[in-house]
Order: structure tokens, then sequence, then C-alpha cells
């Protein structure tokens, strides 16, 4: 059986590149993708700990169907806002939309 | 029951009718009168019971009714307080139980009961009148005084002090009857409070005799401290009397004995309205006409002499006191009879004759006439009664007159006056018995022989007291007659008199019992040695009231020169006054208008400028400028202005500086620095602020890690 360091190591490098992408991608949707990496890499850490742990706890799975349906609105109210930004300022460039400083 | 528990009883219906008035009946005039006349009859009715078993008892003086319990305790003795009827007592509670019973009758008279509502009457001022529609036309008759609960509770407790005064047989009790009869007398001379020279009048009655009281009150701790007791028959042992005589005190060098004498004797001066705190009587006329005067002629200002008589065995230890006394009394005689010829005002010639016939009494007492002094005592209380009844009488005859003609004068303006004897007769004849025995005239009245008596004594080694007291007594007869011609003879001088009416039976009833013991009263002390008349009937009040002292003072030896002194001038001063006012018509024909005796020989004018401005100088400049003002609200507004002066410096260079710019401005403008200093960080930049985050985590994992790798 596969150890569980190697699930982890796998979460570990989908939740950088999906950091990677969200700290050095300019567009808003790309963002959104990177998160979305982030919440999977997340995802497969709490399966692998179910699946290592005590399996008759079902708390890791439930965890992660809540983190699907979270994501997935996640999703839809963040690209409807990506949307209405851009129909309003006509630009998805994450630095362009700066309006909530000093 | 007991006479000793009777004599406890005297006084208390009067102060139950006080209460029973004052809080229940007041709404109801014809209860509180009747209240008030039964709770006098009792007394009265008490006080005969008393006086008749009294005169039966032999030897009265050494075996009084007396009772007494011990009231407050102190340290291992009791101050103890009781009744005590001995011949003085009995004697001088005849008188006032007759005069308070004929007061309280008098009173229902004089008030108007009976009559109507006034048109505008109102509390505190005298009734001016009622109109009232008979036979189809109006006019006006007295009206009913609008506070007669009052006044019958008023005279009630009058009566409970003079009662309790008479009766005690110790110094406290008569100082609290003395205390309670002040203050009604303030309360009666006040009673129309309304008009300002009453409130004045009963104001100026109730200090000058407070000068007197306190003076008394002294003498009374004085007497206490000395001998241990207040009660009379305790003092009045002969070995305690002779320590009295013999201890000397720091003042004037008198004995204690003649220094307690001296201040009880200043309370009389002023309850009995002696020179020099005389000036408060003439002013209590103020009061309702006659029983507020006859209160301050008959009864309360006696309580004085009573005292005096009283406290005899001790006041005569110190022959000094008894000059002063005698001195006093002889002065007070002759000047109030001065003063008394240039009056117009029929109630003021009486308050003058008042002090005048009570200065008789004191003279009487400083040359050592017990007796006689307690026989003018009593004489005087019923012809005094008498004669301000009358006036009374007159005066509410003359308002008849004033109401029924509708044109004002002065009622009591003798000069208004003139040919009563007509309209009025029983007045008349009431008042000239009365106005003939305060003149003394020879052998029918009672005024005659007390007087007689207080010459022929005064007549051997006082022979400056007799003059004095002779000239004072043509003055009596003379004003006297002066009187009765000017009100009651020869024509009406106005419409008022001429139309005044005889008044209500229960205003002259009085008049007639008091005219009976006028002259009767006399009769009991007549001197043995009299020619013609002497042995006739025995002297029973020499004996009688001369048994209270321990040896019976032997009686005055007969002599022929005060007898016919007192004929002369008795006489001389009736006849000299007909013939001088017989023809009188205005006071501007009055020969003896003169300023000096019309102003009183400027008595009050003199206080005015010794006691009254000066007090008032002291209130107004010292106390009120200079200490309240100056003094006290000064040193009140430096501690403010000092106070203020703190404060705004340590506002000026504490507060303002560092607390509001260091701290208050300095730390605002430090935090708007240090804002401003990290305004750069808030860029807008999402991912800028994802990337600090990123970088602060790592630092505080690194951290946690580090530490944790450490333990």
């Amino acid at each position: 059986m596969v150890p569980l360091s190697w699930y982890l190591i796998l979460s570990a490098a989908l939740f950088s590149v999906g950091l990677f992408g969200v700290l050095s991608r300019k567009n808003a949707v790309a963002i959104l993708l990177g998160i979305e990496l982030m919440l999977n890499a997340v995802n497969i850490n709490l399966v692998s700990f179910w699946r290592y742990g005590d399996v008759t706890q079902m708390a890791g799975q439930v965890f992660a169907i809540i983190v699907f349906a979270v994501a997935a609105a996640e999703v839809a109210v963040g690209l409807a806002l990506v949307i209405s930004i851009y129909r309003r300022r006509n630009t998805v460039i994450a630095d362009e939309i700066d309006m909530m400083k000093w | 029951m007991t006479i000793e528990s009777l004599i406890w009883l005297i006084p208390l219906p009067p102060i139950l009718a006080f209460f029973v008035i004052v809080l229940f009946t007041n709404r109801n005039k014809t209860l509180s009168h009747s209240v008030a006349i039964g709770a006098a009859f009792l007394s009265w009715l008490g006080g005969m019971i008393v006086f008749i078993n009294a005169i039966g008892v032999h030897e009265l003086g050494k075996e009084p009714f007396t009772s007494s319990f011990n009231w407050i305790p102190t340290a291992d003795t009791w101050l103890k307080i009781g009744v005590l009827v001995d011949p003085l007592s009995a004697v001088v509670l005849f008188f006032v139980a007759w005069t308070v019973l004929m007061i309280f009758i008098y009173s229902a008279g004089y008030n108007n009961f009976g009559q109507p509502k006034g048109d505008h009457d109102q509390p505190g001022l005298q009734p001016h009148g009622a109109t009232v529609e008979e036979h189809g036309h109006k006019h006006m008759v007295p009206s009913i005084e609008p506070m007669y609960s009052r006044f019958f509770a008023f005279i009630s407790l009058f009566a409970f002090g003079m009662l309790t005064l008479v009766l005690s047989d110790n110094l406290l009790t008569l100082f609290v009857g003395w205390e309670i009869m002040g203050l009604c007398s303030y309360l009666l001379i006040g009673f129309w409070y309304a008009k300002p020279s009453a409130r004045d009048a009963a104001v100026k009655a109730f200090m000058t005799t407070r000068v007197g009281d306190v003076f008394m009150l002294l003498g009374i701790v004085y007497v206490y401290s000395a001998t241990g007791t207040l009660s009379f028959r305790e003092i009045f042992q002969p070995q305690v009397l002779h320590t009295l005589a013999t201890v000397p005190t720091p003042i004037l060098g008198l004995s204690a004995a003649g220094l307690i004498g001296l201040l009880l004797f200043i309370g009389t001066v002023g309850k009995s309205a002696q020179f020099p705190l005389h000036v408060w009587l003439p002013d209590a006329m103020e009061g309702p006409t006659p029983v507020s005067a006859m209160i301050h002629a008959a009864t309360m200002v006696s309580a004085g002499v009573y005292m005096v008589i009283r406290m005899f065995p001790l006041i005569s230890l110190d022959p000094r006191t008894m000059t002063i006394v005698a001195f006093i009394g002889a002065f007070t005689a002759l000047f109030a009879a001065t003063i008394a010829v240039a009056q117009n005002d029929i109630k003021k010639v009486l308050a003058y004759s008042t002090i005048s016939q009570l200065g008789y009494m004191i003279a009487a007492l400083g040359s050592g006439a017990y007796v006689a002094a307690a026989f003018h005592l009593v004489t005087h209380a019923f012809f005094k009664a008498l004669l301000f009844l009358g006036s009374g009488s007159v005066i509410h005859g003359m308002e008849h007159g004033v109401l029924h003609t509708g044109k004002h004068v002065d009622a009591q303006d003798m000069f208004n006056m003139g040919g009563l004897r007509s309209k009025m007769p029983i007045t008349f004849w009431t008042f000239l018995i009365g106005g003939f025995a305060l003149s003394g005239f020879p052998v029918i009245t009672a005024g005659f022989w007390s007087k007689d008596e207080i010459l022929a004594s005064t007549f051997n080694g006082h022979t400056a007291v007799f003059v004095t007291l002779a000239i004072a007594a043509f003055l009596t007869a003379f004003y006297t007659m002066r009187q009765i011609t000017l009100t009651f003879l020869g024509e009406p001088r106005t419409e008022a008199a001429d139309n005044a009416q005889e008044t209500h039976w229960t205003m002259t009833l009085p008049l007639v019992i008091l005219s009976i013991f006028a002259i009767g009263s006399g009769w009991v002390g007549i001197p043995e040695q009299f020619p013609g008349l002497g042995g006739l009937i025995p002297n029973w009040f020499h004996e009688f009231v001369g048994s209270t002292l321990v040896e019976i003072p032997a009686a005055v030896p007969f002599n022929l020169v005060p007898l016919l002194t007192s004929l002369t001038v008795a006489l001389g001063g009736l006849l000299i006054g007909w013939l001088v006012y017989r023809n009188v018509q205005t006071a501007k024909e009055d020969l003896l208008q003169i300023p000096v005796l019309k102003n009183k020989w400027y008595i009050d004018e003199i206080y005015d400028l010794i006691f009254v401005k000066p007090a008032y100088w002291f209130a107004e400049t010292f106390v009120y400028k200079f200490m309240d003002k100056g003094v006290i609200d000064g040193s009140l507004h430096l501690v403010g202005k000092a106070t203020a002066s703190i404060g705004s410096t340590i506002r000026n260079y504490f507060d303002l500086p560092v607390i509001n710019r260091f701290f208050g401005d300095g730390t605002s403008i430090v935090i708007k620095w240090i804002g401003n200093k990290l305004r750069p960080i808030q860029s807008g930049r999402i991912q800028q602020y994802m990337l600090v985050t990123l970088l602060v985590l790592l630092v505080i994992a690194g951290l946690l890690y580090y530490l944790l790798a450490m333990v």
C-alpha cells in the first residue's frame, strides 16, 4: 500500500501550484483557478488522513464533501463578481482592481 | 374628696376647655363659649369651696392646705411640686375666681355673641358691624367677632395660668403659670393681629416682660442653688432664712436673701408694670377692649404683686432691697398718676391708674406693710376689673352710636363722650362705684379702707413714701373724677355719644356683681380703732392674711394724720376734678394737656433712643454691614477667590500644556503620524496582501516550529 506521505507530498505539491497561481497570475479567473487547486489539495489531505486513520470515523469524507459544495458556491459567486467587474471596468486584471485602499 | 385633692382640680377645667375648644369645638361659637364659661364656673365653684373651707380653719397660716408629690429626681433628692392654700392664696384665689368668671361671662357680650356676621369682617381685625334690614330700612348693628372661639380658648389658657400661679406651693410652678400668662398676654394683646399697632404692642409687652422674667428666673435658680428647694414653706423655715440672710454675695454687698429678693422683684417690675418696665402696659390696651385690658389690670399684673407678697419673708430680710422696692413702688405710683391726668383715651387713663395702684402695693410692701398690700391687691382687683369692664361697656355703647350714626369718631376718646349717664345708667352707676373705690371715697368704698391702711402703714417711719403716695392718691382722685365727668356727665359731645346704648346683660351683670365687691370687699378690713366704725365688724382680713406669716404683724396703731390726709386727698381730688372738668368741652380747653405728660415723660422715646435705635444700628451697621457682609461674606468670598485662582493656575500651567497638549493632543498626533507612515501598506492589491499573509504565516510557522523543537 502506498504510504501516507506520498499523498501528502502530492497534496503539498498541488497546494503549492495553486498558491503560486494565486500569487503570480494577473487574471482574476486564473486566481480563482489557483484557489480551486488549493482547495482540492486540502481535499486530498482530508481524504488520505481519513483513510489512514480510523476508517469508522466519517469526518474526513464529510469535510471533503462540504469543501466541494463550498468551492462550487465560491466559484459561482467569484465568477459572477469577475463578470460584474469586467462589465464595469473592462478588465479582469487583479492589480488594476485596487479601489480598496487608502 | 379631700380639700387637697379638690385644690389640685381647680386649675384643670380651663386647660381642658382650652384643648377642647382648640381641637374640637372651634367651629361652633355657642359650644366654645359654653365650654369655656362652664370650665370657669367649675373652677369658680372649686375655688369657693376651698375658700369657705379655708376661712373656717383656725390658724390656717400654721396648718395650710397643702399637698405635693415628687416630680423630677435631682441627684439624691426630688424636685417637688404641689399645691398650697394658705390665707394669702385663699384670698387671692377668691378674687381670681370671681374676676375670671366675670371676664368669661362679659366676653360673650363683648364679642357680640348673637349678633349677625359682619359684612366684611375678617379674622385678625375688629368686627366692623353688619347691615340688617328691619321694618323696611337698613341700619348697621355690631357684628360678632370672627375669631370668637379662639378668644375663649386664649382666656381659658390664661385662667389656667393664673390659677396655677396662685395655687402652687413652689417657685417653679408659680413661674410656669407666670409664663403661661405672659404667653396669653401676648396672644390677647395681638389678638387683632392684622392691626400693626396691636402686633407691635404684643411684641413690646412680650419683650419687656421677658427682661423681668429673665432676672426672676435667675432669682429662682439662685434660691435653688442656695437652699436646694423651691417650695415656699421650706424656704421660709427660720434656719433657711437665717442662712440666706447671712450669706454674703459679691454683688453690691447684698446678702443672698437681698440679692434673691431683688432678682425676684425685677420679675415683678416687669409683670406688674413698675417703672422702668411699665411701658408695655399702656400699649397692651390694643387688645380686645375690656377683657385683655382687665387681664392686664385686675388679674395678671396682680400676679407680680402676689409673688412679692408670697416671697415677703425672704425679701424683707434685707433692708436695702426693701428700700429699693419701696422707692420704685412710690415713684411708680406718682409717676403713672401724673401721666394718667393727661390721657384722653378712656382705657389709657385706667392703664396708667393700674400702674399707679400697683406701685401703691409695691410701696406698701417695701415699707413692710404686708397685710395692707394684700388688702389693696384684693380690693384693687375688684374695682379695677369693674372699671375696665365698665370702660369696655362704654366703648361698646359708643361703637353702637358710631354704627348707628354712620359717622366715624374715636369711640375711646373721652372728649367724644359726655352725657352717657342717662344713655347707659347701669354702666354709669357701676363705673361711678368703681371710680370712687379707686379714688378712695371715704367709708363706703373698698378702696378707701385699703388705701387708708397703706397710708397709715407708711406714715410711721416712711415719711417720704407717705408723702409721695398721698400726692399720688390726690392725683388718682383727680383723674378719676376727670374721667367720670368727661365720660358720663354734661351733655353729649358727639352724635355717637348721643346715640350710645346700654349694653347687653352679659356685660352689665358682671359690672353689677363686681360693683358689690368694689364696695363690700373693703369692710372685711376695717381697723379696730377706727372712730365710730372700728370694731363693729372685726378686722378679719388683718388676722386672716396676717397669720400667713410666722409672726402676725401688729396692727398699725391708729393715727389721725393719715386718715385726715386720706380723706382730704380723696374728697379734694374728686371735687377739684369735677370743678375743673365740668365745663371743659374740647381737648383744647383742657389745661393739663401738657406735652410732657401727654407723651408719658417721653419714656418711650428715651427707650427708643437708648435701646431700640442702638439695637437697630447694631443689627444694621455692625451685624449686617460689618459682620455679615464684611467678615462672614468677605471670608467666604476670599475662599472662593483663592480657590478660583488656584484652579485657573492649575488649568493654565498644568491642565492645558501637560494634559491637553502632551497627553491629549500628543497621542492623536503620534497616532496620526504612525497612520500616515503605515498608509502605503494598504495598496488595495489583493495579491500583495496575500503575499504578505503568506510571508507572515511562514514566519509564524517557522517561529512555532523553532520554539516547539526547542521544547
